[in-house]
């Protein structure tokens, strides 16, 4: 499992965390949701080990701080929110990097299940900086997926750390990057997103951890945490969450409460 | 094991292309290497060359000394020189995620060039012993550490974050090779005679004074900087993406980024302390190759320096041609080629010198 405890960042002098608790587990879709700047990108960063914390991370026995690059890379990916290439590299170059040292030509079929997985089979040979967002938001995916691509590896679970993966993407894309991570999870592995759409984190995720100013407000279930006394007290603003009998929770915003103040 | 490679192959796969355009510049560095080895002032042919490579004995002793001792020395330090710099253009390229990082452009060379005059000017106050240590290699190793210096602070200055800012960088290696300058003027000021001699002919950068103890000298650092490039391959590739996803593809980036900085600062600095500065080397090689295969250093580092000794050596060609007896300094040549494509470069890289 993923156990982060007491996890303090600072900018500077400002404190962006506050001694959080956060714990995920293989199987489970676990989103981090909050409003901007409450500090859920540097959550992400402090459980990958990007950025510099007090505190305790460790994934499946491994101490973050304390692990190889390379063991941890074994076991678990990292998809970024956007990522500019210096060099024009082709996809197929791309989705490259993201196989391990001495991967065999045989696994480089790899790469073409990982791009048809997301569905960019057909952008092989495309240019990556002459992609629009949200394919290479995919392309980048497809990257992630490829290096950890079974959710299982000799008993041991792999993960998947995506920040906001469906920023970029219109609506049939989110889904289905979405089903990507919701499988993987399925499939044994673990699966931690930053997420900013609250109605796709109803779909999909098994637990949900809300943010606010460097706290968290709580982590459980969705409908433990989308309620709408929590959200409209993160988010600051009116939220109303409904239910609908064919596709569960949904939330809007309370448009007549916020023009009322 | 032929159908799984079939199978395997992708569109936008370039390594195939990338492999036979190793093979197609091996063969032009061959050319490149007769063509030096038979051309010059004293009139010794091609043909009587190639064939004096089988059979030593049947040239004169005026022509066994103007190609082994003057051609050919002057060829193996062309080799040395232009895939020196060439491979470390495409390596800080890789290291500074932007093509227009450049040994010479961003202050390295300076800072190597430097190290290599403070050791020129101030060498005799070492101890007899301590030069007897160093021999030949004083030099070099004085501009391995300047340069290793100045790439150091350069990367300090330009990089936050994990991200490298390209104008901060350019700016960065204008005040480092203006410093560099500074220091070294005040070092020529305080130089005697021989010295200043000595200065002269080092700073008009040139492949022309090649000797064996020079080739020597430089060849060590050379080929262990060489030698360590293709450890780079796959980190650079990686770092294309950023510090942090590098890391996250498990990369020991610290380590990758240190082995880097001491590569290039080994090269560079061996290059300058026995060839001056010779400049746009190692920002037309890897670029031209960028273009031709991509940017996979596995290649990209290989290819660079097969390209940039037979370019070097094309250019020596020139220099010692054009103006025959007399010979133009192969600065000269390559700036007179580089200058107007980096100029090239700069206008397809408009937007990304914005950020």
């Amino acid at each position: 499992m993923l156990d982060a405890r007491q996890i303090t960042v600072d900018y500077g002098r400002t404190r962006i965390l506050h001694a959080v608790d956060f714990t995920a587990w293989p199987g489970r879709v676990v989103a981090i949701v909050g409003p901007n700047g409450s500090g859920k990108t540097t959550l992400m960063r402090a459980l990958t080990g990007e950025a510099e914390y007090g505190g305790q991370v460790t994934l499946s026995g491994h101490d973050i701080a304390a692990a190889k690059p390379w063991d941890l890379a074994a076991i678990r990916g990292v998809l970024p929110q956007a990522t500019p290439l210096a060099f024009p590299f082709t996809v197929v170059e791309v989705v490259r990097l993201g196989l391990s040292r001495g991967v065999a030509a045989a696994d480089t079929g790899l790469i073409g299940q990982a791009l048809a997985r997301v569905g960019l089979s057909g952008f092989e040979g495309r240019f990556y900086q002459e992609l629009s967002g949200g394919e290479q938001q995919r392309v980048q995916l497809a990257r992630v997926l490829a290096q950890v691509w079974q959710p299982v590896e000799n008993g041991t679970p792999r993960w998947l750390f995506l920040d906001e993966p469906v920023s970029a993407l219109d609506i049939g894309h989110q889904l289905q990057v979405m089903q990507i991570a919701r499988d993987y999870a399925d499939a044994g592995g673990g699966v931690v997103a930053v997420m900013h759409d609250l109605n796709l984190t109803a779909i999909f995720a098994d637990q949900v951890a809300l943010i606010s100013r460097g706290h968290i407000l709580g982590q459980a279930a969705p409908a433990d945490i989308l309620r709408d006394d929590l959200l409209s007290r993160a988010y600051d603003c009116a939220v109303r969450v409904n239910t609908a009998p064919a596709s569960g929770t949904f939330i809007l915003p309370h448009a007549a409460r916020m023009a009322a103040e | 094991m032929q159908d799984i490679e079939a199978a395997a192959h992708l569109p936008g796969d370039r390594s195939r292309q990338a492999r036979a355009l190793s093979g197609l510049l091996l063969v032009l560095l061959g050319f490149a290497a007769l063509l030096s080895l038979g051309t010059g002032a004293s009139g010794v042919s091609l043909g009587a060359a190639a064939k004096s490579l089988v059979t030593a004995q049947e040239l004169s002793p005026r022509d066994r000394i103007v190609l082994f001792d003057i051609r050919l020395p002057r060829m193996v330090m062309g080799v040395l020189v232009g895939a020196a710099l060439a491979v470390s253009g495409a390596v800080m390229q890789g290291l500074f995620r932007n093509p227009l990082a450049d040994p010479g452009l961003v202050g390295v060379s300076a800072g190597a060039g430097l190290g290599a005059i403070t050791a020129i000017v101030l060498g005799g106050l070492l101890p007899a012993s301590a030069a007897a240590l160093f021999g030949y290699y004083l030099v070099p190793v004085a501009a391995f550490f300047g340069g290793w210096a100045t790439t150091l602070i350069l990367y300090r200055v330009s990089t936050r974050r994990g991200r490298t800012s390209v104008a901060t960088m350019l700016l960065a290696g204008i005040a480092l090779g203006a410093l560099a300058g500074a220091v070294q003027g005040i070092l020529v000021y305080v130089a005697d005679d021989a010295q200043l001699r000595t200065l002269t002919f080092w700073g008009m950068g040139s492949v022309a004074g090649a000797t064996w103890s020079k080739v020597l000298a430089a060849a060590p650092l050379i080929c262990l900087a060489l030698a360590t490039a293709p450890f780079l391959a796959r980190g650079l590739n990686a770092l294309a993406l950023g510090e942090a996803a590098a890391a996250h593809i498990g990369i020991p980036v610290q380590r990758l980024k240190n082995t880097a900085i001491l590569m290039v600062a080994g090269a560079v600095g061996a290059a300058v302390a026995v060839s001056g500065g010779i400049g746009f080397v190692g920002i037309v090689v890897p670029h031209l190759l960028r273009l031709v295969v991509g940017p996979d250093h596995r290649f990209l580092l290989l290819n660079s320096a097969l390209l940039g000794a037979a370019l070097l050596l094309c250019a020596d060609v020139i220099s010692r041609t054009i103006i025959a007896p007399a010979e133009l300094p192969i600065g000269i040549v390559t700036a007179v080629l580089g200058g107007p494509f980096f100029l090239w470069i700069l206008l397809r890289q408009r937007g990304l010198l914005d950020m």
